[in-house]
């Protein structure tokens, strides 16, 4: 609505000519001036101004509902209550029924713990006929890494449901339903985005998942500090397409080293914390997420995968439904499976920390019956 | 007074000026057919600025006579029972109202920043459920405007905190008001759901519109008592080049929100996030915005981990000292921290 025209919202004709003139064409460019700026260039009073501005605010502002209204509204209109269940069921009680729709969801962890078998679960899942479950839709995979595995995706199926998987042709149909775009550079992927806009609507996509965000990010800009800025429009841009398509959008994320902890005080903490020596100053694998602070801000639900002693962990590290929670979990050839449906409530700095020691393969292939 | 300030459009103070018509005293006897004249300008105009300049001018005039009332202006003694009057709306943290000095103060603008998944967003809930809290139980019984520019609203987490609301009352009930066994708590969670209007807001002109129509809004809403901006940052953090621009831009919002909060009464409650800043040879986190940023809000209260707590900490505030308390994030919502009531596990 930002971009509705000035002469088409119902002015004055006196009013709406004078802003024509001045080659004020759109909300957005009325809106971006102070109303004194506007006086200066319009040249007109005061009070003209501030009529116009509150008639061009009124017409661009959304229209509002009350909370009642969109609870309602989400239990008529969306299966399942707008959630896709992951399949672990205490992941999925603590989510509230699973990955919701219309927000973004970020999966975050070092190599090789699991999150690309987690994406290809959870694409598998939502490709499924609703009588499985799933949500009987197309999905998009955008795969930056060239992690993209069919093969497996098809064995986690045939393991999970084989009943389904032996009917004929349903491999090939469900892998089918399954659009992967493998983009080489920032720009590309920019583009694919713009282009499956439309494409999610017409297509009935039930889930995007981009595996990863970081990728893209860390081969271009080497330099740490403009890392947050190119990916400034994504943000808006993912977060906008999730809303308003009302589909889950997962992504995920890869770590870096991070040397020191400094950053993560206030100068109004610092004080307190030199005479508290007690605090571990510096860590040996400090691991951070690879996307900055304004990523993070962005995600609604964030997961941390990570291994403490050998033992996976995936924790619900954000979310506005559910307490901080823990679930040790194992990558079978069935796919990504929570060893415990209890999990561990955190609570402090550990929720944030991404731990990456003592595992082994991604699959473990002797766990499984 | 100069004939510059008045609230005219260029052209014609320019005029002005240039007929020798300097000082409004100058303006005060000029019949409008004689300005028209000498101006070259249409009648109606002119009687349009004798109007504006008769405004003008009749301040001034009633400065002279009664030198210590100036128009609008009010003593601080009548401003300290007023102050004295207005509300506060509880956090439900007991330990944070302490130290706020009864909960979020009303007519004042209120920024709540911290790292992502402290809670702000829960922070948000939980203010605009507690607007709601009927006043024979110490609330406002007030309704509440959500602005959503990050699509983290979560309706299902506002029905439970709600739920937990309307269990507290009933709990209230029963301790203290057994003499009053019919008196039960009329409110449903489902009330305090359809009291709360959610904007929700995709671009920073959206974001701008929103905060201009908020006063015709709120003029229709009458019982409208806290607006909940979250977050103020979003937008204005993605895909902005021209930095000045940002700044005047986020300087009239804040003049906005504060008159909307002194001339309805209500609180406003602005979530930030927070951004890495160097400074003296390390990174430090402070919240979004800049410097020119911190100034525009009345209150500043920095949500951040101590250990293994969180903790809110008032970093601003005109008549509150600086301190920290500990809170908690529960399932029922925002409550005090775990080490004093512990909470009943989830699952």
């Amino acid at each position: 609505m930002a971009n509705k025209l000035i002469s088409q919202m119902g002015l004055p004709n006196s009013i709406a000519n004078v802003f024509a003139a001045r080659n004020i064409l759109t909300a957005k460019d009325a809106l971006s001036l102070t109303e004194f700026e506007l006086m200066e260039l319009l040249d007109v009073g005061l009070a003209e101004v501030t009529t116009a501005i509150t008639h061009i605010s009124e017409i661009v502002c959304p229209p509002h509902q009350t909370a009642l209204l969109l609870l309602e509204q989400g239990r008529k209109n969306e299966y399942l209550g707008g959630h896709l269940p992951t399949r672990l069921n205490g992941l999925d009680s603590a989510l509230c029924g699973g990955i919701p729709f219309g927000v973004v969801t970020e999966l975050v962890g070092p190599a090789g713990i699991g999150k690309t078998q987690f994406c290809l679960k959870l694409s598998l899942l939502a490709s499924l006929p609703l009588s499985y479950g799933g949500l009987d839709g197309h999905v998009v995979y955008i795969d930056t890494e060239s992690k993209f595995s069919s093969r497996r995706m098809i064995e986690i199926g045939v393991n999970s449901f084989p009943e389904l998987f032996q009917i004929e042709g349903m491999a090939q149909k469900m892998a089918g339903r399954i659009l992967v775009l493998q983009p080489a550079s920032l720009t590309e992927f920019s583009e694919s985005l713009e282009k499956i806009k439309a494409f999610l609507l017409q297509h009935h996509v039930k889930l995007l998942v981009i595996d990863s965000m970081a990728a893209l990010v860390s081969g271009e800009c080497g330099q740490g500090h403009y890392r947050q800025h190119p990916l400034g429009w994504h943000i808006a841009f993912i977060k906008s397409l999730a809303e308003f398509s009302r589909i889950p959008v997962v992504v995920t994320n890869q770590v870096r080293c991070h040397s020191g902890d400094e950053s993560f005080q206030y100068s109004f903490q610092v004080q307190s914390i030199s005479e508290n020596q007690e605090y571990p100053t510096t860590f040996d694998s400090h691991l951070v997420a690879a996307l900055g602070i304004s990523w993070a801000h962005a995600v609604s639900i964030r997961l941390v995968l990570e291994s403490r002693s050998g033992q996976r962990f995936i924790k619900l590290a954000k979310s506005s439904v559910s307490p901080p929670v823990a679930f040790p979990f194992t990558i079978t050839t069935s796919g990504i499976t929570l060893l415990d449906d209890y999990g561990v409530e955190m609570s402090g700095p550990e929720i944030n920390t991404i731990c990456g020691q003592g595992q082994s393969g991604v699959i473990n292939f002797d766990n499984d019956t | 007074m100069e004939v510059r300030s008045l609230p005219i459009s260029a052209s014609q103070s320019a005029k002005l000026i240039s007929a020798g018509y300097t000082s409004l005293s100058s303006l005060s006897s000029v019949l409008p057919s004689h300005l028209a004249q000498e101006l070259g300008i249409s009648e109606n105009e002119a009687i349009g600025i004798l109007k504006v300049a008769s405004q003008r001018g009749g301040v001034e005039i009633t400065n002279q006579t009664h030198p210590t009332i100036v128009n609008g202006a009010q003593t601080a003694w009548d401003m300290l029972h007023e102050e004295e009057s207005c509300g506060h709306i509880t956090t439900s943290c007991a330990d944070l109202d302490d130290i706020l000095g009864g909960g979020i103060s009303c007519k004042e603008v209120t920024e709540i920043g911290g790292v992502p998944g402290i809670g702000k967003t829960q922070f948000g809930i939980q203010l605009a459920v507690n607007v709601q809290i009927p006043s024979k139980y110490g609330g406002l019984e007030g309704k509440a405007v959500y602005i959503d520019t990050e699509g983290s609203f979560m309706v299902e987490r506002v029905s439970q905190i709600a739920e937990a609301c309307v269990k507290d009352m009933q709990e209230y009930d029963s301790f203290l008001r057994k003499d009053l066994p019919a008196d039960q708590v009329k409110l449903q969670p489902y009330d305090f759901l359809a009291n709360i209007f959610y904007f929700r807001i995709c671009s920073y002109t959206e974001q701008i519109a929103v905060i201009n129509y908020l006063e015709k809004f709120i003029s229709e809403h009458k019982d409208v008592k806290v607006v909940i901006v979250d977050s103020i940052t979003f937008h204005f953090r993605q895909d902005f080049e021209d930095m000045a621009l940002r700044t005047r831009l986020l300087g009239g919002m804040a003049l906005k929100l504060m008159k909307l909060a002194k001339k309805f009464s209500l609180a406003v409650i602005l979530l930030n996030q927070v951004t890495s800043k160097y400074s003296g040879g390390s990174f430090q986190l402070t919240l979004a915005l800049g410097d020119s940023w911190s100034h525009a809000c009345t209150n500043r209260i920095i949500l951040y981990w101590n250990g293994n707590e969180r903790y809110a900490y008032i970093d601003k505030s005109p008549s509150i000292r600086s301190a920290s308390a500990p809170y908690a994030v529960t399932g029922r919502g925002i409550r005090n921290s775990a080490s004093k009531c512990k909470r009943v596990k989830m699952m």
